[in-house]
């Protein structure tokens, strides 16, 4: 059987994700012994247009970014969002909270009118077009990466945690830190990472995205115990999670 | 084809981070188009950040950027507590900067060992280098890991931390994690030697072009240092330094067509940030090693070829693994000791400024009394060189003009990968009108 062929592609993002496969040093050329990448363009120069799997980091913002994720799509058998970014918006969806004018005016100045200028509403890739798998996180985790690309090699359906982030918190033995005041997302947020961001002091701010089920009344639970407010944790939900579910209302 | 007639369109250059294209078209001898554009879809983070709460800053606008977004934290971070008056101690100042030495280390060891020396040795990637150079690359891989490993201790993770907040840090290490990583980078020492080894025996395909132009870094006196962190701007072209809240008198932005990014000038048409601005600044306070390394490869103060710039980080690798190494020695003198952070918010606007791996990097914000963002402003790197780029174009062209179309391309290509760009970083943050 020849090796599927695997092809990266970045859209609006920092490419921070594209900088984990980097990070995986020697085990990259072990993951991808079984594939060829036939085009990523910030690590190399080759390009191709034939490919199975495409991997795709970022957010849509353009109307020709739209045209470009079609035709990739209509290019690859498999197609995989890596990352925050591709996966649900990410960081890049705080800007739909705005008047898209008023952002460019914001940062463009006089000008914001030019046409090389434009921006529609940040989208997911899965808001164009069909997703096969999703790499979640900002950035991703390698280890996950790891097992998901290699998975798919070896024609296996991976699955990643449908659980939230304080199942590994917990299992971290971390402190929680709700009890030192801070707005941790980790009831409601997917599992996956280890809970790294609390093994580290900090708050859990949501970057793999709600798991599919979250359990809001929980979160609820938790503020009211905590005496804090529910606009605080409506605030941080919005830092990954802008424009989706779950909404929590009073 | 005539000679001196040359198409050349590279749309998207590869192994830089972020998009940018190269358009050459001339005919006979005369150039009719030559641009270094930016076509990176803009991101808006300074709109982004409105309303927001200081403590979520650097978590926002590390996004910047992954490769360095440790700068972008740091910068972001001084920049918030400078706005609303918070000092921190003297052990949050070493760790920090011993996180920000950790991501010039990855970030250099990536640029020379991955994306630039595959031009040297004509390959396309740094993959077909694993059969030519195994050592070699097997060696760049196991500094890359060292520096990864360095800033995931530090930082939490490797790409984005977590363990920076205004006022302190969330978690510091432990004296013994530090005394492991101090073993390391001693132990790597060597490894850097044979790098800078590998890379002297293909130097002589480092194109020999100069163009004079500003050179624009951090500079600090007190005590003298080569400075990626601390001091004031300062640059070439005058002697004295300017105070960091006042960038914007030394940036000039503008909005230009070919690019979604904006151009930056000082006291010329353009100038250059970067290790070879960092160098051409403050070379005389290099460690030992890193002198050598620049001796080796003859990069001498003033030096202005740009391409030389790849050799400034090769030095600067060793300058922060020997800085490192007498940071943590500080550290464990005085003892490491966890910090409770208590912080209260007020109205306040104000500056940072740190370098990035690729060049000085400057953030502004405005607080409202509750703490909430009402401006930002971020000035990056690759914003303040792309000006640079296609001024080294103009004066380019017209000297290798008679060369094949092959040749001219690479040469361009290698031009623009010698800045280390970081393109979409240069797109995300441009001029903002404080909201009064």
């Amino acid at each position: 059987m020849a090796k599927p062929k695997i092809a990266i592609f970045d859209f609006a993002c920092c490419e921070g994700c594209q900088l984990q496969i980097v990070n995986l040093e020697e085990e990259i050329l072990d993951l991808l012994g079984g594939a060829d990448v036939v085009e990523w363009r910030e690590a190399m120069s080759e390009k191709s247009d034939e490919y199975d799997i495409a991997i795709i980091e970022g957010s849509i913002t353009r109307l020709e970014d739209e045209e470009r994720i079609k035709m990739i799509r209509s290019c690859a058998k498999v197609l995989i969002a890596l990352g925050a970014c591709a996966t649900i918006g990410g960081i890049n969806k705080l800007k739909n909270n705005f008047d898209l004018d008023e952002v460019k005016k914001c940062v463009y100045g006089k000008a914001a009118g030019k046409a090389h200028l434009r921006t529609g509403l940040t989208k997911s890739v899965g808001e164009v077009v069909q997703v096969d798998y999703a790499v979640p996180g900002c950035p991703i985790d390698r280890k996950e990466f790891t097992y998901i690309v290699r998975s798919l090699l070896m024609g296996k359906k991976p699955e990643i945690p449908e659980y939230p982030v304080c199942v590994e918190c917990k299992a971290a033995g971390n402190p929680c830190l709700w009890q030192y005041d801070q707005v941790c997302l980790g009831p409601i947020i997917r599992a996956g990472c280890g809970a790294r961001c609390p093994s580290n002091g900090f708050r859990c701010f949501g970057c793999r995205g709600y798991v599919d089920s979250p359990n809001v009344d929980a979160a609820k639970d938790v503020i009211t115990r905590y005496g804090l407010n529910i606009d605080d944790l409506k605030t941080k939900m919005v830092l990954f999670g802008s424009k989706q579910e779950p909404t929590i209302y009073e | 084809m005539s000679k001196g007639t040359v198409n050349i369109n590279v749309h998207h250059v590869t192994r830089i981070e972020g998009h940018g294209n190269i358009v050459l078209n001339a005919r006979n001898g005369k150039i009719e188009k030559l641009e270094w554009q930016v076509p990176e879809a803009p991101r808006f983070f300074e709109a982004m950040v409105r309303g927001r709460s200081y403590e979520d800053i650097q978590t926002i606008v590390s996004r910047i950027c992954g490769i360095c977004s440790i700068s972008h934290s740091l910068v972001a971070t001084k920049a918030v507590e400078n706005a609303i008056g918070v000092e921190v101690s003297e052990q949050t100042d070493k760790v920090r900067l011993l996180m920000h030495f950790s991501e010039q280390f990855q970030s250099h060891v990536l640029h020379v060992g991955y994306l630039v020396a595959p031009d040297l040795f004509g390959a396309p990637s740094v993959v077909p280098l694993v059969a030519k150079a195994p050592d070699a690359v097997k060696t760049i891989i196991g500094l890359h890991r060292l520096a990864n490993e360095w800033s995931e201790l530090i930082a939490g993770r490797i790409t984005h931390p977590v363990t920076l907040r205004p006022g302190g840090m969330t978690k510091v290490p432990t004296e013994k994690e530090l005394r492991e990583l101090q073993d390391r980078i001693k132990k790597c020492m060597p490894n850097l030697k044979v790098v800078a080894d590998v890379v002297f025996s293909v130097a002589g395909n480092l194109p020999n072009f100069e163009r004079p132009t500003e050179y624009i870094s951090l500079k600090q006196d007190k005590p003298p240092t080569y400075t990626f962190y601390h001091g004031e701007i300062g640059s070439t072209d005058c002697e004295d330094t300017v105070p960091v809240n006042a960038w914007k008198s030394v940036a000039n932005e503008y909005v230009v067509d070919q690019s979604t990014a904006k151009w930056a000038k000082w006291h010329r048409d353009s100038y250059a940030v970067g290790a070879l601005a960092r160098f051409n600044n403050n070379a005389e306070m290099l460690s030992s090693g890193a002198k050598a390394i620049a001796k080796k490869f003859g990069l001498k103060k003033g030096c202005c070829n740009p391409y030389m710039n790849s050799i400034a980080q090769l030095a600067e690798t060793v300058h922060v693994a020997e800085a490192a190494i007498q940071l943590i020695d500080q550290l464990l003198t005085k003892g490491v000791k966890p910090e409770t952070v208590r912080v209260s918010p007020r109205a306040g606007k104000a500056s940072g400024a740190v370098e990035a791996p690729r060049g000085i990097l400057f953030h502004e914000y405005e607080f409202d009394r509750k703490g909430n963002c009402v401006g930002a402003d971020c000035c990056i790197p690759t914003n303040q060189n792309h000006a640079n780029i296609q001024k080294d174009f103009e004066k380019l062209v017209p000297e290798i003009l008679n060369e094949s179309e092959d040749s001219i391309r690479l040469k361009l290509e290698m031009l623009v990968r010698a800045y280390d760009p970081c393109v979409s970083c240069s797109t995300h943050m441009l001029d903002v009108q404080f909201v009064e």
